[in-house]
């Protein structure tokens, strides 16, 4: 078993990035905490800092203020850390890509292991996109 | 003497869902002072309308915020009606409510539940949510998407509700009244719940008329203020319901004006189906060929409060200009009035008592040379003035 396989081995904690978005993937991804998804069941948590988390969720296009502010936290994370990019504006920037303050998708700034496409993806394809990552 | 101690509540808490800084001034446990920073959320939207035709600036307005994604489009759709003016057809008038107030009800649920997890009150988190799904579902059903429904057009609605979807809408809005009961009994007969909101964060009716807020945040001050009262639109005038409020102004009040309102909505939707039933089926539409120069302003009451826009045409196929005003924008400076002199325990709650939604709220100035029309002092001109000054400075020491 390799290190990364080591690390992820067992519950995933999760950390959440809103960045410059309309909002619904934000409630989405808090969807699937409850009763009807319920990923604390698969072991995942959504955790308070980027220290405890071994996954990494952003979604919303990344404004230039917000830009320092990921790297930063990127900065922060326990290595190794999984970067999933959620929704149309996380993975590509979407309807925001063309407005005056887009710094660029998520994947020009940090590293993106895994794109979960959709606006906003439901809890289910959110959910779908995590297990993927984890039986690669 | 008490020394000052800031709390900074985010951007990025675990308490908030989207990006904001709050900062609290306070001495020993006492809320002395409050400043909020924006920014952190803004995408240039107007700026980015003005590039869009108007049936592409449907899809970007609804995308500024996902929880009220109707209220922006029903405004923009009333705006350009006036601005060409065009009637559109009953039908089309029925559904446009239904829509958003099916989008009331689920957006006062998320409030009610994320009211409760900032109490520490997660069984309510978890209840309001659970039955928030099956109105979601609703929304799937009617529209093909959870949120964001994209129902609106100049002229009308996209998507018909065909009669034989009607049993199925009235069968959730009795499960929602039911669950909403539930929800009251929770709310309204819990003592801690009563112990923490009652008397905490109060917006007296003079403060609500300073601040010029809307919304439950108005109303749960005894300001009876409701544009789908005051000025109304779509099907509002062709049914019966009325504008709830409270007096007392704490997070309670906004509470109890939440939860009831849910009922009129209920009530709302109901009699729209029953009118739907009386107009032909497919007539959802009038067909618009161009929008004339001119203006148009339209406004729509969102969960939070009054949306406004205002649309300048010039006969081309996308808006001159294109103004929003979002409800959360005036209601967040009442921070100053209700969390000053509060403990920083019973902050948190009466911040998220006017139910604040940053991405309605973000904003930006641009300068432009009234003369060339060209824009001036971006970000990195600023910075090279700021530079140069420095600079100067330098040399001068
Ligand atoms: S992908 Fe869509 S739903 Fe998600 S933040 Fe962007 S606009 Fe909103």
């Amino acid at each position: 078993m390799g290190f990364k396989e080591f690390c992820f081995k067992k519950s995933l904690w999760l950390f959440h990035f809103g960045g410059a978005s309309c909002n619904n993937c934000d409630i989405e991804i808090l969807d699937c905490l409850t009763p009807r998804y319920d990923v604390e069941r698969f072991g995942m948590l959504l955790v308070g800092s980027i220290r405890h988390a071994d996954v990494l969720l952003v979604n919303g296009s990344i404004n230039q203020r917000d830009k320092s502010r990921l790297l930063e936290l990127y900065e922060q994370a326990p290595k190794p850390i999984v970067v999933v990019a959620i929704g149309a504006c996380g993975c590509t920037g979407g309807i925001f890509a063309e407005g005056n303050t887009f710094a660029g998708p998520v994947d020009k700034i940090i590293p993106v292991d895994a794109y979960i496409p959709g606006c906003p993806p439901k809890p289910e394809a959110i959910l779908a996109g995590i297990v993927k990552l984890l039986n690669k | 003497m008490v020394k000052k101690t800031l709390i900074p509540i985010g951007p990025y808490h675990p308490l908030q869902e989207e990006p904001e800084l709050f900062k609290l001034y306070c001495e020993g446990e006492i809320v002395k002072d409050i400043k909020w920073e924006t920014g952190y959320n803004h995408r240039g939207i107007e700026q980015l309308s003005e590039k869009k035709t108007f049936d592409q600036s449907f899809f970007l307005v609804e995308r500024i915020c996902g929880i009220c994604s109707t209220s922006h489009p029903f405004a923009f759709a009333n705006a350009l009606e006036e601005a060409g003016n065009i009637e559109i057809p009953n039908r089309a008038k029925y559904i446009r409510s239904i829509i958003g107030e099916l989008e009331r009800i689920h957006s006062h649920l998320l409030w009610v539940g994320l009211a409760g997890h900032f109490l520490g009150y997660n069984t309510v988190f978890m209840w309001a949510w659970k039955y928030r799904e099956p109105v979601l579902d609703l929304f799937e059903m009617i529209s093909g998407n959870r949120n964001s429904y994209a129902m609106f057009k100049v002229g009308g609605v996209r998507r018909d509700i065909e009669n034989n979807k009607i049993s199925e809408i009235v069968k959730v809005l009795d499960l929602v009244k039911r669950k909403t009961d539930m929800l009251v009994g929770a709310v309204m007969d819990d003592p801690v719940i009563h112990a923490r909101t009652k008397g905490v964060g109060i917006l007296t009716k003079q403060d609500i008329i300073d601040y010029a807020a809307v919304g439950p945040t108005a109303r749960a001050s005894g300001i009876a203020i409701d544009v789908r009262k005051d000025d109304p639109y779509a099907a509002y005038p062709l049914v019966n319901w009325k504008v709830i409020t409270a007096e007392k102004g704490d997070v309670f009040a906004k509470a109890e004006v939440r939860l009831l309102e849910m009922y009129e909505s209920i009530s709302i939707i109901e009699q729209c189906l029953e009118g739907l039933k009386k107009e032909k089926e497919g007539e959802i539409e009038v067909k618009v060929k161009d929008i004339a120069e001119g203006w148009g302003t339209g406004h729509a009451e969102a969960p939070r409060g009054e949306v406004f826009h205002y649309v300048l045409t010039d006969g081309s196929n996308s808006p001159a200009r294109h103004k929003i005003r979002a409800p959360s924008y005036t209601n967040i400076a009442t921070f100053k009035k209700s969390c000053i002199g509060q403990t920083v325990s019973d902050a948190t709650i009466s911040l998220a008592a006017v139910d604040p939604c940053y991405c309605c709220t973000e904003r930006m100035a641009v300068a432009y040379d009234h003369k060339t029309g060209k824009r001036i002092l971006n970000g990195k001109e600023l910075i090279a003035l700021s530079a140069e000054k420095t600079q100067n400075i330098k040399n001068q020491l």
